[in-house]
């Protein structure tokens, strides 16, 4: 035991006086998630709008007044019929159409009920969610209004509002950058950052020396991966905290059962930048195998960037044998839907399937590579 | 009776049919200098890891310091040092914590990796560069280094594969003296090299032609044996049969 932990003390020195390594470590994460929030959750203004009043009455005019001043809405178009509104979302003009049904005033006032559709161009599912969120919000805001106005006495009014998703009804692309991010960079220190390690001591002739030291050849690769499993956790909590406290992403689900499927990610990609230091002596081929066959997968294919569902049939099968791609619906659904286990056993699973798999196949490797 | 260090009895390696280490039989006493020669790809580096417990023979027998390498292998890694063409520091660290880190897979107790930290930088004059990085040292101090902290846990043999690549003349006849004075404590040497010269500084060498040992004995028996001047041209007559 102390001989590890003379040896994780070592790798310690190793992280902590390289810059480079520093840089990737804590720089990059910190870099994305800025990066990636910033780009995505930027508030939005003045976004063209259209609006559809078949009848000018005073509860149209008064959320018409209230949805420009907010400072959100710009009035591009203002159109007469409802079958205008596809050709002003195709020509490009406006992100948002809010279309009152006639009478609505009178509806309001009459039945205590009247409907408004507000349809969104869902192409940039993220922007059109914003922009939907904003105008139910206004919206309900006059009922609200409205409400006190009439006092106690009169019945209760609603407004019922029907959003519409144009051109990407379920929003499936939706951007949730935090999860994805947390399966990057933990593929990112966890896979690379073990398999550049490992093979470095094999360029250096450092690895035959401790192969003919008294040290088990497995207990070398545990001391050199320990320190890069408490880094991975610590960069997923970085991520989480910065996407918590400086983008407001929830937390739903239970811290525990993240940190639990995070550790058997981890594993796994551990696992995976052993089997690659297994294949290579060079640095530079650890690097280059680590980019081509894990980032950019995990990457391109996971789910993050692009939504499986439209992807090419041959692609979406792919998918599957990408452990990333279960991480992050776990992660997502932990963190945006407060899933627990009960429903996540499947991917769980999978996941505890790859991770076994990888890591009994990376072990073999080693053997066969000291025989 | 001789006391032998090392013990092998037409130890053999094949890869599929490729057979890279041929039957080798020789005999190492205790504090012998043992020159294991041969041109690249004759098979040094496979009997090398084969005697230190890294590689399985597929035939043969060995015993290193009393220990078999087929089924002893953690004995004989507890009982040798080894020290890697590439002079096997960690660059990013210090002399000293590299000391320490080697002292410690070898599980020395703390106070004595002190004693002879101390000591080790006493003899080789390396005080002043103690807390200083290994790569802001010359190849010289950094192999000489190596050389001591391979032998740090008073190993009985210490395996030196082309320890001197890539240094001049005068800093090799340097690294010399260090493994004379080992040898003279009491620790075998059991080292390869390409220089023809640093054969002459052993007690018996051995030189390796296509996985076999051809020939073997002191430098003035080859030199005797092959009609040769030196080393240099024993070797050449050996390695190159069909140009003589």
């Amino acid at each position: 035991m102390k001989r590890f932990l003379g040896f994780v003390k070592k790798e310690w020195f190793h992280i902590f006086r390289d810059q480079r390594t520093l840089l990737i470590l804590f720089g990059m994460p910190l870099a994305q998630i800025l990066l990636f929030g910033y780009a995505v959750t930027n508030e939005i203004r003045e976004a063209n709008i259209a609006l559809v009043t078949p009848h000018h009455d005073e509860a149209t005019l008064r959320i018409r007044e209230k949805l420009l001043a907010s400072g959100y809405f710009h009035l591009a178009r203002e159109l007469e019929d409802v079958r205008e509104i596809e050709d002003a979302f195709k020509a490009g003009e406006i992100k948002l159409a809010i279309a009152f049904t006639p009478d609505f005033d009178q509806n309001l006032q009459r039945e205590g009920t009247a409907g408004v559709q507000v349809v969104t161009d869902a192409t940039d599912p993220n922007i059109g969610n914003t922009l939907l969120n904003y105008a139910s919000g206004i919206i309900l805001d006059y009922q609200q209004e409205r409400m006190q106005e009439a006092g106690g006495e009169a019945p209760p009014m609603t407004i019922s509002v029907e959003p519409r998703m144009r051109y990407n009804p379920e929003l499936k692309g939706v951007f949730l950058f935090v999860p994805g991010l947390i399966t990057i960079i933990l593929m990112l220190v966890s896979a690379m950052m073990t398999s550049i390690s490992i093979t470095r001591e094999k360029e250096m002739g450092t690895m035959e020396v401790l192969l003919a030291s008294p040290m088990k050849p497995i207990q070398v690769i545990l001391a050199k991966v320990s320190p890069y499993i408490f880094l991975s956790m610590l960069n997923a909590t970085l991520i989480l905290f910065l996407g918590y406290f400086v983008f407001g992403v929830p937390i739903k689900g239970s811290i525990l059962l993240l940190a639990f499927e995070s550790a058997l990610f981890i594993i796994a990609a551990l696992s995976l930048g052993i089997l690659i230091s297994t294949a290579t002596d060079s640095q530079q081929v650890a690097l280059m195998i680590s980019l081509m066959a894990l980032m950019l997968p995990t990457i391109l294919l996971s789910g993050f960037m692009f939504p499986i569902e439209n992807m090419p049939l041959p692609l979406q099968y792919i998918s599957n044998i990408i452990p990333a791609k279960w991480f992050i619906i776990i992660v997502k659904d932990v963190m945006l839907k407060g899933s627990g286990l009960g429903s996540l056993w499947m991917e769980t699973l999978i996941l505890i399937g790859f991770t076994l798999f990888f890591m009994l196949v990376s072990m073999r490797k080693f053997k066969i590579r000291l025989e | 009776m001789m006391e032998y260090s090392i013990q092998a009895q037409e130890l053999t390696k094949t890869f599929g049919d490729f057979t890279a280490v041929d039957k080798i039989t020789f005999s190492v006493s205790k504090g012998e200098i043992f020159g294991f020669l041969g041109a690249n790809g004759a098979g040094k580096t496979t009997a090398i890891r084969m005697l230190c417990g890294l590689l399985r023979p597929s035939g043969g027998t060995a015993e290193i310091a009393g220990y078999d390498v087929y089924r002893q292998t953690e004995d004989i890694k507890r009982h040798i040092g080894y020290m890697s063409q590439k002079f096997s520091l960690y660059e990013d660290l210090t002399v000293a914590e590299n000391i320490y880190f080697y002292g410690g897979i070898y599980g020395l107790k703390r106070k004595l990796i002190r004693e002879k930290t101390a000591e080790l930088l006493a003899r080789l004059g390396l005080e002043e560069v103690k807390d200083q990085l290994i790569k802001s040292l010359p190849l010289g101090w950094k192999q000489k280094l190596a050389f001591s902290t391979a032998i740090l846990h008073d190993p009985s043999i210490v395996f030196l594969d082309e320890p001197t690549g890539g240094v001049d003349p005068i800093t090799r006849r340097q690294f010399w003296d260090l493994i004379y004075t080992a040898a003279r404590a009491g620790t075998t040497v059991f080292v390869t090299t390409h220089y023809m010269d640093e054969a002459e500084y052993c007690d018996r060498v051995s030189i390796m032609v296509d996985g076999r040992i051809e020939a073997m004995g002191t430098p003035p028996e080859l030199k005797a044996q092959f009609a040769a001047q030196d080393m240099d041209e024993v070797f050449v007559k050996l390695a190159r049969p069909v140009a003589q």
